[in-house]
């Protein structure tokens, strides 16, 4: 059922340890291809105490470690989600401003049957689309290309579902002086003013303004093990500390996982994940992902605009009120 | 610290001392090197000969742009430290020193006066609080002059300085870029103006939300402005900046703000626009560069109604 996962993190040494002696005995039981019991017996034993590893580890992550998990290469991306989850896809390009930029990927399609606009980062896979995607970092055409799709879902009445994932937009010179900021202002804007429904999944990281660019929505989700920070845990020790080296302890003090922002009420609901991350299981995660968008639109189905914008700005302007009561 | 300042009691030397005094009676532009006596900087709007843009704080800023008299608006309490957070101090020291230090609640001031005859809402970012950085305190202050300009039907003026978002309040400092801007929407339904002056510094997610979304822009001279800081640019793309890069001349060479205008000339163009865009009567020939001594005009028409 689940794909064991290539990539190991560091933390998860003793697993692939583990696992790899499974895969050993495996193929010594292959090749000999006489009945070992003890041998197989050894294989179920280890297989279980790697699920049971598996599972209390993961129990357990620090702030640090899901910033880890949360940034596995492994993890069902963008593309990923839309392949797995949206039929009928037919990706729009273009900010018809200056360029495109695909950093920030979206289009038609439908969910469940449901006509949406979907967008979200996408971070790519393998060197050539990390770089073709800008490791997620988009440019203003990005953000300018997410203010057109929710004009367009706007017009023709359709919901928008923005999957987030990215470390932050882009910081560089032809960004700044296309002026990044006032894209990443408008489409935050644009988000609000928005008068279908908006439902946002976090399914990695949530990187600063370049994830609130599109992530202003009615609803706000995110996958277990994902992180939603102001900064990325290196960027807040290098200024803190002046060493990024920190970014453990930056991680734990900003408080970025999703269990804190739940606490914080800043997100609405947590999507679990399989056990070993998302990346452990990509399909099981994915369908969990379009169960909870689907559960949101049906509840946000019927609302007129200004009953969405309405509730949109009512609940942003609660964060952090309400923690006033409990100061 | 002088030979005065030595032998003087604390107690004596806080009843001489004002905020916003310099400490020193000459002070150096940082451009020129130029010592420039604090009185004539001062009188020249902290602007040095050299034509350099001291940062001010919010007293000077309501003294330099109010015609007269000003009222301030006290901003909403918020949760303190909701994060327990800590680097090598904790962030309530930080905010007791940042207190201590400004005299002030947080990063925001709200002031109402006149602004060349019009009734107009100031709000000012203290850069000199925690770097004005914008977290639910300073969030809830833009709110505030929001809700104030709605309420009195004025414009808002906004004078921004920030270095971002405030770190210690990690993703409530981040919602704060939504929830101002639906402060700056609440503007926009009622109809009402809506101008950012930019001053230095200005980046992170304030140049990312509010700062970005006036009817109006307008920058001071020299002023940096950006998105993400020419250190963070320079270790992404491991480059040398060009010169000028982020700076209010170059913002408005790419288009991105309306004018760049010098601090003395400030409370007239602000004038103009408001009373243009208000459809309030129009100027007498300009005697002088410096507003304050002409008289406010009364009110003779209404704002436009909402509709």
């Amino acid at each position: 059922m689940s794909n064991p996962a290539r990539t190991y993190l560091d933390f998860e040494r003793p697993i692939a340890e583990l696992d790899a002696k499974i895969e050993e005995l495996e193929s010594v039981l292959a090749k000999s291809g006489e009945d070992a019991p003890d041998a197989a017996e050894e294989v179920s034993r280890l297989r279980q105490k790697s699920a049971e590893q598996l599972r209390t580890l993961y129990g357990k992550l620090d702030p640090w470690r899901k910033t880890l998990v949360a940034r596995h290469p492994e993890r069902p991306h963008l593309r990923d989600y839309i392949g797995h989850l949206i039929s009928d896809f037919e990706e729009l390009s273009g900010d018809r401003r200056f360029g495109e930029d695909f950093a920030i990927i979206g289009g038609l399609g439908r969910l469940r049957g449901r006509p949406v606009v979907v967008m979200g980062h996408e971070k790519g896979h393998d060197t050539q689309s990390r770089i073709k995607h800008n490791f997620g970092m988009a440019r203003p055409e990005g953000y300018r290309k997410a203010i057109r799709l929710m004009d367009l879902a706007e017009r023709f009445d359709l919901p928008v579902v923005t999957l987030v994932d990215t470390a932050g937009a882009y910081p560089g010179i032809g960004a700044e002086e296309r002026g990044q900021s006032e894209a990443i202002a408008r489409s935050t804007e644009r988000c609000l003013t928005l008068g279908t429904p908006l439902v946002s999944v976090i399914t990695g990281e949530g990187g600063s303004g370049g994830a609130v660019a599109i992530a202003s929505a009615n609803s706000v989700l995110m996958l277990e093990h994902s992180i939603y920070s102001v900064i990325s845990p290196e960027g807040c020790a290098s200024i803190l500390w002046r060493d990024g080296a920190r970014a453990k302890d930056a991680a734990v003090a900003m408080k970025v996982t999703a269990q804190d922002l739940l606490g914080l009420k800043i997100i609405d609901k947590i999507i679990e994940e399989p056990v070993g991350g998302a990346h452990r299981n990509r399909p099981k995660t994915m369908d969990a992902v379009g169960d909870a968008i689907e559960t949101e639109l049906r509840h946000l189905d019927g609302l007129d605009p200004a009953t969405l914008r309405q509730r949109r700005r009512e609940r942003f302007l609660r964060i952090g009120r309400s923690l006033l009561d409990e100061d | 610290m002088n030979w005065l300042s030595r032998i003087t009691p604390p107690g004596v030397s806080k009843m001489f001392s004002k905020r916003d005094t310099p400490e020193n009676l000459w002070i150096k532009c940082p451009v020129s090197g130029e010592m420039v006596f604090h009185k004539d900087l001062e009188s020249s709007f902290y602007v040095t000969p050299a034509g350099h843009h001291m940062r001010i704080g919010p007293d000077l800023r309501f003294k330099y742009t109010f015609d007269g008299d000003w009222e301030t608006v006290e901003s909403p309490q918020v949760a303190r430290d909701p994060l327990k957070f800590r680097d090598d101090k904790p962030y309530t020291s930080r905010l007791t020193a940042a207190r201590k230090k400004t005299g002030r609640d947080d990063a925001m001031v709200i002031g109402v006066g006149r602004v060349d005859g019009v009734d107009t809402t100031i709000l000012v970012q203290d850069f000199s609080f925690m770097g004005g950085s914008l977290g639910m305190a300073a969030g809830e202050g833009f709110l505030k002059a929001c809700e104030v300009a709605v309420a009195k039907r004025t414009p808002l003026i906004v004078f921004t300085a920030a270095g971002g978002a405030r770190m210690q309040e990690g993703a409530l400092s981040l919602m704060q870029m939504p929830r101002t801007t639906l402060g700056v929407q609440m503007l926009k339904d009622a109809k009402l103006p809506y101008i950012v002056v930019l001053t230095d510094p200005t980046t992170g997610g304030v140049t990312a939300s509010y700062a970005m979304l006036g009817d109006i822009h307008i920058a001071e001279p020299g002023a940096l402005i950006g998105f993400a800081g020419p250190r963070v640019i320079e270790q992404t793309i491991r480059e040398k900046l060009p010169p000028g890069f982020q700076r209010a001349e170059y913002l408005l060479e790419k288009g991105m703000v309306d004018k760049v205008v010098d601090r003395r000339d400030l409370p007239r163009t602000l004038g103009n626009i408001l009373r243009t865009l208000l459809k309030r009567p129009e100027h007498r020939p300009a005697t002088g560069g410096v507003p304050a001594a002409r008289a406010p005009e009364a009110q003779t028409q209404p704002a436009p109604s909402q509709g």
